[in-house]
Order: C-alpha cells, then structure tokens, then sequence
C-alpha cells in the first residue's frame, strides 16, 4: 500500500498537467476558432498566389491520369 | 473544398481558386465573373487581365488607389507604435480562403501578423501603419475578392464570449475532477474487501479534496441559475441539478467523516460534467448564431463621409454621426442615414426599404432612408432628425409592439422542467418520509436514499434531451446555408403550419435580370455590355450577367447621372440609357411591369432591352414544397399590382395582395394568428421587419436589411429558398427526437427510481446509469445526421 504514497500524486500530478495545458490553450485563444483550426493542420505550406495555386492544380491534374 | 463550395453559384467558375463566394452586391459584382474575367477589370486593375485598353473613365470611382471603404476611422492603436484593424469578411467560406487572405496580406511591408477566423469570418490584422496605409490593406482584399467591412471590437466583443470561455474552463476543470474521482472510485468499488479502511477512508479523503473545489467552480452556472429561478419563484432544471449535486457532496463529506462505505463525490462531479457538455454544446451553437448576427449588424456600421462646414470631408463612424451634419454619398454606397438630400440627383435603390423592385429618382429636397443604396451619382445628404414622421421610425415602433405581442413561447426543456423538478423532489421527499417511518435505520439511511434518488433521476439525460439534438439539427441547417438564430426557432419552426411570403428579395433575386435577350442580336449585346461595364447600375450589371462574350474596348465613355453611358467605337458614337437619351420621346407606360434600357448606335438603329426582377430559380419549387408542408401559403407585397399579379400567377399563389404597407402586413398576420395558424414569414426588406417580429416564426434571407435580420428567427444565405423550406422537415424530425430523447429519459426513470427508492442503489450503480442514459440520449440524437446522409 505503500505505492499509493507515490501513486495517487502522481496520478492527481498528471491529472493536473492536462488542466493546466487546458487552460493555457484556452487562454491564448486556441479555442477561439475551432473550424479554422481543424483545417489549418492540413496546410501544407504558404501558398499565397492565386495564380500559383492554380498553377499547382494545373500542374497536379495530369498526375492523376 | 467541394464540400465547401457546392451549392455556390459561382463554384464552377472559382475551382481553380479554389476560392468561392456568395453572391455579394458589392462593385466587383461577382455574377460578371461568370467566364468573362474582363469584367472584374473595372475594380481590380491589377490584375494580369487586358486591362490596358480601356481608358480610364469618369464613371469609375474605384481605380486601383481608392479602397472600397475607408478604414481609418477603425484603425487602433497597438502596443510598440502598431496599429490594430478588425474587419469582417462575410465571403470567407473555406479553408482556402485563410490561405489567400493571411499570405497575401504578409507580402505587404511591415504587417507583423494577419489571422482569420473561420468561425466568425472576422479578421485581424495588426501592422505597421508607417510602412503600409490602412487603405493598402483594404484595397488588398477588396482585389483578391474578398470586400471586407471594418467594426469595432469593443462593440462587437460581447459579454457572451466572456461566458463562452468561463463555460469552457468550468468544464474542463470538471472533466479533470471527474476523470481523478472515478479512477479513485473505482479503487474503492473494485477493492471492497480486500482493502481496509483506513486506505478506503484516503481514497474519499482525496476525493473529497478534488470535488469539493470542482463544486464550488464549475457548479456555478447551475447555482446561480437555479437560484435565480428560486427568487422568481419558479422550478428550472437548474434547481433538481444544483440540489442533487449539493446533496451528494455534502452526503458524502459527512459520511467520510463517519469512514462509512459509500461516498457520492463521482456521481456529483460526473453529473456536472456531463451537464456542462450540454450547457456548451447549447451556448456554442447560440453564440455562432450571435456572431454571425452581430457580422450582419455591424454591416451597417460601415464609415460615412462627412462634409465639414470648411468643405473637408472626414471619415467617421456613422454612430458618431448627428443631426444636423452633411454627409456624401458616393455612387455604389449605402445610404448611412435617414436624411434630406441637399444637392445632387440620383436614382435609389429603395427595395430593402419599401420593396419596390425598380429604382427610384431621388432629387434635391427628397427624404432618403438609411438601407437605401445610392446607384447613379453621388448626392449630398443632410441628416435629419429621427422624428415619427421617418418610416425607420414608424416601423421601429412597429415592431415594438409586435415583439410585445407576441405570446412568449415556452421551450420544450422549461415544459419537461416543470413537470420533472416538482416530481422529482417529491419523489424524493416520499423516500425520505417512507424510510424514516417504515425503516427502522433512524433518518440516516432515509436521507442516504432520499439522495441517491436526486441522484438517480438523472438529470443528465434530460438536460442533454434537448441541446445534442439541437446542436446536430443547427449543424445540418448551417451547412445547407441556414443560421438559426433564436434558441427556440427549431422548435417554433416544427410547429408552423401556413407560410407567407415578401415578393422583392424573397420570392424574387431582387435585382433586374434581362428577359428579352432571345429578340437581342449577339452583336448589340455585345456592344451593350461593353459599354455597361462601366457602369454601377443595375441594369447595367444585368446586361453585363447575361453577356457570356468578350467586350470589345470603347474610348470616352462617360456616365450621365439618371441617363445612361455614351461611348465610341472607331469613332461612331454608341449610347445606353433611358428613351430620351437614346432620342425618343420621354413617354412610357404607368403599368409597365418590366424596366427598359435602350441602345443606340451608329446606324441610328434602336435596340429595346427589358428587365424585370426575376422569380429565384427555385421560387416555384420552394412555394409548391411549402404548400405540401404547411398547408396554405400567400403572398404579401409592398409592390405594385402589376408585379404582383405577374408573379403570383407564375408560382400558382391563390392568395395574395400588393401594395401592402408594413401595417397592412401585420393586420393580415394578426388575422392568421386568430385563425389559430401559426405562421412562418418569410421576408427580406425594412418593411417586412414589422412583420417577421409579429410571425410565430420568422425567416429572412442575408441579403435583407439589417433590421429584418435581426427581426428573424432563421437567416438564410445563398441563391436558393427551398433549402430554408427543407428547414421545416428537419426541425420536425428534430422535434420527434427531442421528444424521443425525452421518452427514454421517462423509460430510464421508471426502471431507475423504484431501485433508488428501495435502497439498493450504490455509487457503482448511479454512475453506470448516469453515463449510460447521457450515452444512449447523445446517440439517438446523432441519428438525424444519419437519417439525413440517407435521404
């Protein structure tokens, strides 16, 4: 029984981890977007032309055949 | 991003932007874009579009130096000599769009960080103003097609985002005291006899000191709700919550105290989290409903341009505006406020205001109301005081009085409530009283069951019964374009069984479209719609949507206010406008359901043009769809007979009447509403706002005046009515749910209460029923999402 000691701190001590990781996410604004973020994670890299986007579309279709 | 655009008219048109937008009435009118890229080139010089020939022109205002708007007056102040603006950009609909907004925005010089938000469809820039004007940032946008309207986060930024967060860390704190109690519980149900006291009486101790803080945080939106009810004398959910969660603690405090065997402290934190997973899931849907409300709202907000007495002019909010004040207003802007026109001759887009589908002359001395959108030449406007004579403020105090009237609707959940708190209590009381004079325990073990029945009833099920459902049934509705914006419209909406519809801008696109084009050579066409791109009129874009074909360049083009273009063409001069600038003579028909546009050119051959405001390409549909749901449908116009006429014959409406004035409206909905019907109104312009306060239930589409969609329950976006009809359906299944959920939360009660109230309830047993009943309620619910992929 002498584990408990240990355990039980241990376990509140990773319980409490996770509350404050929480929190802080909630407080710097992560939970403020949620549709935005659950796409953000897919962006591969900054693609911010127009044009070379569709050039990548472009260049991307004949890959598909 | 098929998914995110389908059911967007210019989808097709957009892929390889991969980009989409809803159909927006701003200068890069979006319905041009259809195949003719040159279009576009009026307001987005920059673009690698043949740009070049055509000469710049005076009916341009907008050249690639002039922004659409004038962001100054929302400009603020950041930390370390940084300027922060906030702008809502109602077109953002898909991941794509953050990636062209945010990179393209970071090319400019000295922007330290730019970040959308897809929820809100709101971004924030914040930069370097020394490096780059706020109008640079502005014009960036308005040239990637994405028009963005400033606002001011102090107005914006509500209490209720507050409250969202505050609701957040309630529950994630109880999510933690939850996931710890029962890991300790569960020690303590899996050891009963191995383990000795002592080590029981820790394993409560430790309980006791993670519940006991979680409580007295996360209960207290119960708590002060339920007390809130109290004082009004009144039973909510709230009460039966806050007593069994407060008497589990508490039992169990004293009965660690006594080293006894049972200690509640999960079922009291597990039933506030389970609870604050509902209550979330309710305020969220609420506030994106809010947020996209409060979006619409502040479009009004926009900056207007005031003339000081000195003759400069100044950008200011246009709640900073006062009477007295002059203001001008340039062609393609809204008319900020009501007020008396003082120099200048225009033509008016009045249909938001009296649902008068064609323009309206407006000339020096003439009252113009805010919503209004100036069309032909700028105009000076002095603002006058909101006396009763204004129609704004006759229809504001219309609907005062009918949102007065309107019988208060009892949700469903304060209906169950009130039923389920008195009979929850009181089975409770009659444990307590049964065991204290049958039993022969003393009022020890009668309070111990008394609690486990507060406990048991569980009201988890039935606070979940209601929210899951309506979280899924606003999820399918926002993606079909629909925003619920009252929390019991769903319910409402299942309830209604007539529909009346507003003809301009509800029934009809509100805005001309050319229906003679078959009897219009290709030829004349083209050189119409060479000429028109020049313009801003609605005629001028109508001819612009229904020419597929390249424009060919014009030299001196010039726009004359009220009249038309004039243009030429190796030197032959080419003209479009009304009879007399075409050189006919000036009569035309009163009767005349179509407006007209003519086209001289060189060969001194006239060429007629008609428009008229056309049916929504699913109007017929939509009608013939409401008849089967609800019964009886009818038409109430602000129009005049002609149209109406024309357009209740074409959709096979039987009741109907025109040249109704806002009170006209309410008087026949007040019939209705005798008559016992409860009725959805379905309406779009300032007219209609009275109206849609006085219907049982109210939809409006989000080209509507900004008073109207405040007004209605329900706004709907996109081309398309029949999706808001579909509505209907989708809020009576939810309705079956919602009272399903309810059947099963009953069914759970009765095996539950009679073992709670006989004793043999223990802590293992109320949390498996707690979270099984929570389980079953949230999956029956996600069953209309299901049921909806299969239709």
């Amino acid at each position: 029984m002498s584990a408990l000691v240990f355990l039980i701190p241990v376990a509140l001590g990773l319980g409490l981890l996770g509350l404050v990781a929480f929190l802080w996410s909630l407080r710097s604004g992560q939970f403020d977007d949620l549709d935005g973020a659950a796409y953000r994670a897919v962006f591969d890299d900054d693609i911010v032309d127009p044009a070379e986007e569709r050039s990548r579309e472009v260049s991307k279709a004949p890959g598909k055949k | 991003m098929s998914k995110c655009c389908s059911g967007n008219n210019t989808a097709k048109v957009d892929s390889a932007l991969a980009v989409s937008h809803p159909p927006v009435q701003n200068c890069c009118s979006k319905e041009n874009i259809n195949g003719q890229a040159e279009a576009e080139t009026t307001c987005s010089a920059s673009r690698s579009q043949p740009v070049a020939t055509v000469p710049p022109v005076k009916a341009v205002y907008q050249t690639a130096a002039e922004p659409s708007i004038d962001p100054t007056a929302y400009v603020l102040a950041a930390k370390d000599g940084l300027s922060s603006l906030n702008l809502i950009i109602d077109s953002i609909h898909c991941p794509s769009c953050i990636r062209l907004i945010e990179g393209n925005l970071k090319k400019l010089p000295g922007i330290k960080s730019a970040r959308v938000n897809l929820s809100t469809k709101r971004l924030f820039v914040l930069w370097d103003e020394a490096l780059t004007p706020a109008k640079a940032i502005i014009h960036k946008l308005d040239e990637l097609d994405f028009p963005p309207t400033p606002f001011n986060p102090a107005l914006l930024t509500s209490a209720s985002e507050k409250e969202d967060k505050a609701l957040l860390r309630a529950m994630g704190v109880a999510g933690f005291a939850a996931a710890n109690v029962m890991l300790l519980s569960v020690a303590v149900w899996s050891g009963t006899d191995e383990m000795g006291p002592a080590t029981r009486d820790l394993m409560h101790w430790v309980s006791a000191l993670i519940a006991l803080p979680t409580v007295a945080y996360s209960g207290q939106p119960f708590f002060r709700s339920a007390f809130a009810a109290l004082k009004a004398r009144s039973l909510n959910m709230d009460v039966p919550i806050s007593l069994a969660v407060l008497l589990a603690v508490g039992m169990s405090v004293s009965e660690t105290l006594q080293s006894a065997k049972h200690a509640y402290f999960d079922a009291s934190v597990m039933l506030l989290f389970f609870l604050l997973i509902g209550r979330y899931l309710d305020r969220r849907m609420r506030s994106r409903a809010q947020s996209a409300a409060q979006n619409l709202l502040s479009l009004r907000a926009i900056a207007a341009t005031v003339i000081n007495e000195d003759g400069s002019r100044t950008s200011l909010p246009v709640e900073a505006i006062e009477t007295g004040m002059k203001v001008a207003i340039a062609v393609g802007e809204k008319v900020p406020v009501d007020g008396r026109i003082t120099s200048g001759k225009s033509e008016l887009d009045t249909s938001l205001v009296t649902g008068e589908s064609l323009p309206q002359i407006a000339e020096t001395g003439d009252v113009v109301f805010a919503g209004t959108l100036n069309l032909a030449a700028p105009i000076e406007v002095k603002v006058t005081a909101r006396d009763d004579q204004t129609l704004l403020s006759e229809i504001v105090r219309l609907m005062e009085t009918a949102e007065q009237g309107r019988a208060k609707y009892v949700q469903l959940a304060d209906r169950a409530a009130q039923i389920y708190a008195p009979a929850v209590h009181l089975l409770s009381a009659l444990t307590f009283a049964g065991w204290w004079i049958l039993g022969d325990g003393g009022w020890h073990p009668a309070l111990m069951n008394a609690v486990a029945v507060l406990i048991i009833t569980c009201p988890c099920a039935l606070g979940l019964a209601v929210p899951t459902v309506q979280v899924v049934a606003s999820g399918l509705l926002l993606k079909r374009g629909i925003l619920v914006k009252a929390a019991d419209g769903l319910e409402r909406l299942a309830d209604a069984d007539a529909v009346v519809f507003d003809k301009t801008g509800t029934l009809t696109e509100g805005k001309p479209a050319l229906i003679n084009q078959a009897s219009i050579t290709e030829n004349d066409l083209q050189l119409a719609a060479s000429l028109a791109l020049h313009s801003k009129h609605p005629l001028s874009k109508a001819v612009l949507k229904a020419f597929t074909g390249k424009p060919i360049p014009l030299t001196d083009i010039h726009e004359e206010a009220g009249q038309g273009l004039e243009g030429y063409l190796n030197n032959q001069r080419i003209r479009i406008g009304n009879r007399h600038w075409c050189g006919l003579d000036q009569s035309t028909d009163e009767n005349e359901t179509v407006s007209e546009l003519w086209l001289s050119s060189s060969d001194n051959k006239l060429v007629r043009f008609t428009f008229t405001d056309r049916l929504r390409d699913d109007a017929v549909e939509a009608v013939a769809l409401s008849a089967r749901y609800l019964g009886s449908a009818e038409l109430l116009s602000g129009d005049r007979k002609a149209a109406v006429t024309l357009a209740a014959k074409e959709l096979g409406l039987k009741n109907w009447r025109a040249e109704a004035n806002p009170k006209d409206k309410i008087i026949r909905l007040e019939e209705l509403a005798r008559e016992n019907k409860k009725v959805l109104m379905i309406g779009d312009g300032l007219n209609d706002a009275p109206a849609l306060a006085t219907a049982f239930v109210s939809a409006s589409p989000a080209t509507a005046s900004d008073i109207s969609q405040t007004a209605a329950d329900f706004v709907f976006q996109g081309n398309r009515l029949k999706p808001m009809i579909e509505a209907i359906a989708i809020a009576r299944k939810a309705k079956a749910l919602i009272f399903q959920n309810f059947g099963l939360a009953i069914l759970y009660n009765t095996i539950a209460v009679p073992l709670a109230m006989a004793g043999y309830v223990t802590p293992l047993i109320a949390a498996l029923a707690m979270s099984g009943s929570s389980i079953i309620v949230t999956l029956n619910a996600l069953r209309l999402r299901l049921s909806e992929k299969e239709s």
